[in-house]
């Protein structure tokens, strides 16, 4: 039997599973705490925005986001053939496309730092 | 050391005489420490000799009498009554074909479980006169876990996955591969890999995890299958991304 090519999808969910196992929790008590006015000095704008500004940052922020939408994406595909949807191509197709769309789309936002 | 009623509604079936299978009500008197199994030995002997199911030894190693009983797939000799309430449900475990009430046809698995060869494949021959092949406490801890598998079959009817989808090899026969893939004495992974590597190996796991939470001796084949879908990527990465490098 073909060894199959799922690795390639598959690689790219479980890194990203453990990409936003870690840090999700850290944005949603950093965002907790932003709400509740306490910002902290290092995340205030202008350290963001310098951060955001160095080819190294950009290239973590890339890496997050893409890695996320794609576990977000993947996962989801396994969820709809749980629950019974079975056409899994298409299912595939618009899940993958759509962490594509969004991890372009925040290239181009961070290119544009 | 009481007695007392207990209900069970069994399915039953025979393919040459009925057009489909049915369920049978028996009530017996079962003694406070009975075991599903021991009920069903209670009725076969005293009421009902036709009734059909596999058994042997009555202490959870042999794997011969997983049946679904309330609807879980578990081994009837460690199942107790007293854990159960009402009417006890007994059917054949699921997704397999019934030879006849509740023995099924096991024909898929055995052929599953040959093909990923859950034996050890020395990676080199040595003649007697070397002696054992050697290993480290160590190297041991890798598998051992792996190895209390039984071939009792609930994981088989407890994977939605394999419901889905027959050709799927299924969580003993992978943890299995993985067991002997991962025994420093061994050399046959690759062999193993062209069955457990395709799509119908260890990429049709979703990752459900009802697999080790039915499994009798907690051989966790759930995790067994996560560490074969990591190896596996690294495999494929290695191939496709350095194809100077020989395996």
């Amino acid at each position: 039997m073909a060894k199959s090519s799922k690795p390639v999808v598959w690689g790219l969910f479980a890194a990203g599973g453990t990409v936003t196992a870690f840090v999700t929790p850290v944005l949603v008590l950093l965002t907790l705490l932003a709400a509740l006015g306490h910002v902290v000095g290092l995340l205030a704008y202008d350290g963001l925005h310098a951060f955001a500004s160095h080819w190294l940052g950009k290239s973590l922020l890339f890496a997050i986001v893409f890695l996320s939408l794609w576990h977000a994406a993947h996962r989801l595909r396994i969820t709809l053939h749980d629950l019974g949807v079975r056409s899994d191509t298409p299912v595939a197709v618009v899940a993958y496309a759509a962490a594509l769309a969004g991890s372009v789309a925040a290239a181009v936002y961070l290119l544009r730092i | 050391m009481g007695e007392r009623p207990v209900e069970l509604e069994i399915l039953r079936y025979n393919p040459e005489t009925d057009r489909e299978p049915r369920f049978q009500r028996y009530s017996v008197g079962c003694r406070e420490e009975w075991v599903v199994l021991d009920a069903l030995n209670h009725i076969k002997e005293t009421v009902d000799p036709t009734l059909s199911y596999r058994w042997s030894c009555h202490m959870a190693v042999c794997g011969s009498c997983g049946m679904m009983i309330n609807g879980e797939p578990k081994l009837a000799c460690k199942s107790f009554l007293r854990d159960y309430v009402g009417v006890i449900r007994v059917e054949p475990l699921a997704y397999f074909p019934i030879e006849r009430d509740l023995v099924t046809v096991i024909d898929d698995f055995m052929d599953k479980l040959a093909r990923v060869k859950p034996y050890l494949i020395p990676k080199r021959e040595q003649p007697v006169s070397d002696g054992e092949y050697r290993q480290t406490p160590a190297e041991l801890k890798k598998f051992k876990q792996y190895t209390l598998c039984i071939n009792c079959m609930l994981c088989y009817a407890a994977c939605p996955q394999y419901g889905l989808i027959p050709k799927y090899i299924g969580p003993a026969a992978i943890a299995l591969a993985h067991r002997y893939n991962q025994d420093s004495r061994d050399g046959g992974r690759d062999q193993r890999q062209e069955e457990i590597a395709a799509t119908e190996g260890v990429w049709d796991c979703s990752f459900v995890g009802a697999c080790s939470e039915v499994c009798p001796e907690h051989v966790d084949p759930a995790g067994a299958l996560q560490q074969v879908k990591i190896a596996s990527t690294v495999d494929w990465y290695r191939e496709h991304l350095m194809p100077w490098k020989k395996k």
